[in-house]
């Protein structure tokens, strides 16, 4: 007898740890898809790919005698790749041929007119209109502008400025050309702004420094702290950018990886800007979110995970034709991809070796609504392509912006298809509905995902044809409402005046 | 117990004591003081308000337009978020008859139960009319939405002020003092109950740590 209890007891008991230690380990084990996405709520909603690697290129690939040796940036024009091999001090010119072959076109390491004539450590080029070229010679502390044959025109030099600090070595990074071959330019610890300069060269003051918010925390912390204490403080400086991108429309993109979670989280800094002329930051975060609109900085959750900690750190950003743009995340390795309104569209890449993982990438671009990334560790360039689920969302967007109501829906039907946990695509539905005067349908897709904004649009729109196709039930029931109660106390009235008449009362 | 519920008079004097909510409405004092010195109150209309103010509070989640309250379900526990109201109003009305007796107050503690609880009609009685106002107005008109909920509150506050002062005969200042008084002992009684819990787990973990130490063994 006793012997049955014991071994009742130790099956109870190795169930018990059985389940005890399997939980967990089941719960570590959850697979995230490559592709994923935040809902309204912040959490991760696994999706379809939206992008998939349509070839990664390596040196070898790319027909190079010379390997490519980290490589920090990239730039397209038409169906011209310029790779910048900063550690090869040279630029390299593909030309993509067709969907997944590009082909080297040209190598420039040396131009004519000017000395040193060669480049040192180049990490940006940007082409205007009229084919000049623009080089940010780092190394040599330069930005150069050359015609189209190479030939040297004129170069920017370091600001003169009475707030830059005299011993920094001016070491442009990136740079970006409006149509009137203005430079707006990002170095290395300056981190006033972008530096402008005019089209004949100029230094033309900063624009949109980033801001520094003032903390009274801080503040306390600076009277009580000794000497000691304040030198280990940080310095409370705004970032520097990263990376700027000049859109269609002459706005410029700027992102930045110097960023604290916390800040992020509290909304003291932004990760991404989108600068008009005056300096201001103008971009739309309108995503619908729970705790306010939708942050535009990346992942929304930043614990450690992988050997990687800290919130994503934008390297480079790109802004489509349609207005959405694409930041890319050194730190994961990820990119984000957002909507005009900052919407989030797509997450997707990672950190590792397999294609599509990244070590360290550094530059982002895109042709059409292809993406290529540059990593600098790996020396390849990454040409990711839509995926079918791509396609329509894009699509979808695009039927929009030309006023294809009724098809864009239809797109968005589809892009629900393939993902039904997908916020774009019931609020671009419901846009849609909305556009096409189908209220009642639109307040539906608006309220299964929480867009308030546009449900209050569409539902203002309702009532007030609501009310216009019931105007005469209305008036109605107001009168009866009115008048009802109105004609029973006359009739109350009647009858106690009746009743109390000498006229109607016997006489005795 | 049944013969009490078919007794008309019962009755009558059930809704009338309901009824009498409406009055303690407009005329705290007046109210207040009639429905703990006149007997105008009784623990089952007390208990209907709670009951209602709960219902409210509850079904508000999801009848409301979500313009106003998103509810995410997957982690609401209507049980929990029940008690995260009738835990906080026990531990007042206990709190304030606990500290009140002991400085003269001249509250029992049915009639500090009865009195917090007409003192909560405002809610309920704003909150359904509410719920049903929020599915028609749009984010342009929100602000007439948060101007109605923060009036129901603060409706609840002044008149569970005044009901106080007239249920224990203070004055003002001292009702005051006691009321802050009572937010602190709350703390106090919560303090001890989650030592009181913390030590019976840990009690309950020992045995049930020396059960199994001893089926290893055996």
């Amino acid at each position: 007898m006793k012997k049955v209890f014991q071994r009742a007891a130790a099956i109870l008991l190795s169930a018990g740890m059985m389940i005890g230690i399997s939980l967990p380990s089941y719960a570590t084990t959850i697979d995230r898809s490559y592709t994923y996405n935040y809902d309204y709520w912040g959490d991760v909603q696994d999706s379809p790919d939206m992008y998939s690697v349509c070839k990664v290129f390596t040196s070898t690939e790319l027909g190079l005698e010379k390997k490519l040796n980290s490589p920090q940036g990239i730039y397209v024009k038409d169906n011209l790749i310029y790779i910048l091999d900063t550690g090869n001090n040279r630029i390299l010119v593909f030309e993509r041929t067709s969907r997944e072959t590009i082909k080297l076109v040209k190598e420039i390491d040396s131009f004519k007119g000017a000395d040193p004539d060669t480049f040192s450590s180049p990490t940006d080029i940007a082409i205007s209109d009229e084919g000049n070229i623009f080089i940010a010679d780092k190394g040599n502390g330069r930005i150069l502008k050359l015609d189209k044959d190479y030939n040297y025109l004129m170069e920017f030099k370091k600001p003169v400025d009475n707030s830059l600090d005299k011993d920094i070595v001016f070491q442009p990074t990136k740079i970006a050309i409006d149509t009137a071959e203005r430079v707006y330019c990002v170095a290395v610890g300056i981190n006033k702004g972008l530096i402008k300069y005019e089209a004949d060269g100029t230094f033309n003051g900063f624009v949109g420094a980033t801001r520094v918010v003032f903390d009274f925390k801080m503040y306390l912390m600076k009277k009580i702290a000794t000497q000691e204490q304040l030198n280990k403080m940080e310095s409370f400086v705004p970032t520097e950018y990263d990376n700027l991108y000049m859109d269609k429309e002459g706005f410029i993109y700027a992102c930045t990886g110097n960023v604290e979670a916390e800040d992020l989280k509290a909304g003291d800094a932004d990760s991404v800007r989108r600068i008009n002329p005056l300096g201001n930051d103008i971009l739309i975060r309108n995503g619908v979110y729970y705790d306010g609109d939708f942050p535009v900085y990346g992942d929304l959750y930043m614990g450690n995970g992988g050997g990687y900690n800290g919130p994503s750190r934008f390297a480079d950003v790109t802004v489509f034709d349609n207005d959405s743009y694409v930041c890319l995340d050194r730190n994961r390795g990820r990119l984000f991809g957002y909507d005009d309104q900052g919407r989030m569209i797509f997450v997707f890449g990672g950190a590792g070796n397999m294609d599509g993982y990244f070590r360290n990438p550094l530059g982002l671009e895109h042709m059409d609504y292809d993406l290529i990334v540059v990593d600098q560790l790996d020396c390849t360039i990454t040409l990711f392509t839509l995926t079918e689920y791509g396609q329509l969302i894009f699509d979808a967007m695009d039927q929009f912006d030309n006023g294809e109501y009724a098809k864009s829906g239809k797109s968005w039907k589809e892009v629900m298809k393939y993902n039904g946990n997908y916020d774009l695509a019931y609020i671009g539905l419901g846009r849609a509905y909305l556009r096409q005067k189908s209220y009642g349908e639109a307040m539906d897709y608006f309220k299964l995902k929480y867009d308030d904004e546009n449900y209050s649009k569409a539902y203002k729109k309702y009532r007030k044809e609501w009310v216009e196709d019931h105007i005469m039930i209305i008036v109605i029931v107001l009168l009866a409402l009115f008048l009802i109660p109105l004609g029973i106390g006359r009739v109350k009235f009647l009858k106690y005046q009746i009743e109390i008449s000498d006229a109607f009362k016997y006489k005795d | 117990m049944f013969a009490a519920l078919k007794s008309k008079e019962n009755w009558q004097r059930y809704f009338k004591s309901l009824k009498f909510s409406l009055y303690c409405l407009t005329h705290p004092i007046d109210g207040f003081w009639d429905l703990t010195h006149e007997k105008r109150g009784s623990y089952a209309a007390a208990t209907t308000i709670l009951f209602l103010a709960v219902v409210a509070y509850v079904i508000r989640l999801k009848y409301t337009s979500f313009i106003f309250i998103q509810v995410y379900w997957e982690d609401l526990n209507v049980f929990m978020y029940i008690a995260s109201v009738l835990f906080p109003f026990a531990l007042f009305v206990v709190g304030n008859w606990a500290l009140t007796t002991l400085f003269d107050g001249k509250g029992r503690l049915g009639q500090v139960y009865i009195a917090t609880c007409y003192a909560i009609t405002p809610y309920p009685l704003i909150q359904f009319p509410l719920m049903i106002l929020s599915n028609f107005i749009t984010t342009d008109e929100a602000e007439f939405y948060s101007a109605i909920y923060v009036i129901s509150l603060v409706w609840v506050l002044f008149i569970g002020i005044l009901g106080m002062s007239q249920v224990h005969e203070y004055g003002f200042g001292k009702n005051i003092l006691f009321l802050i008084a009572t937010v602190f002992a709350m703390l106090v009684m919560i303090f001890i109950l989650m030592l009181f819990f913390s030590m019976i787990s840990q009690g309950v973990a020992y045995f049930i740590s020396l059960i199994k130490e001893m089926l290893y063994r055996l």
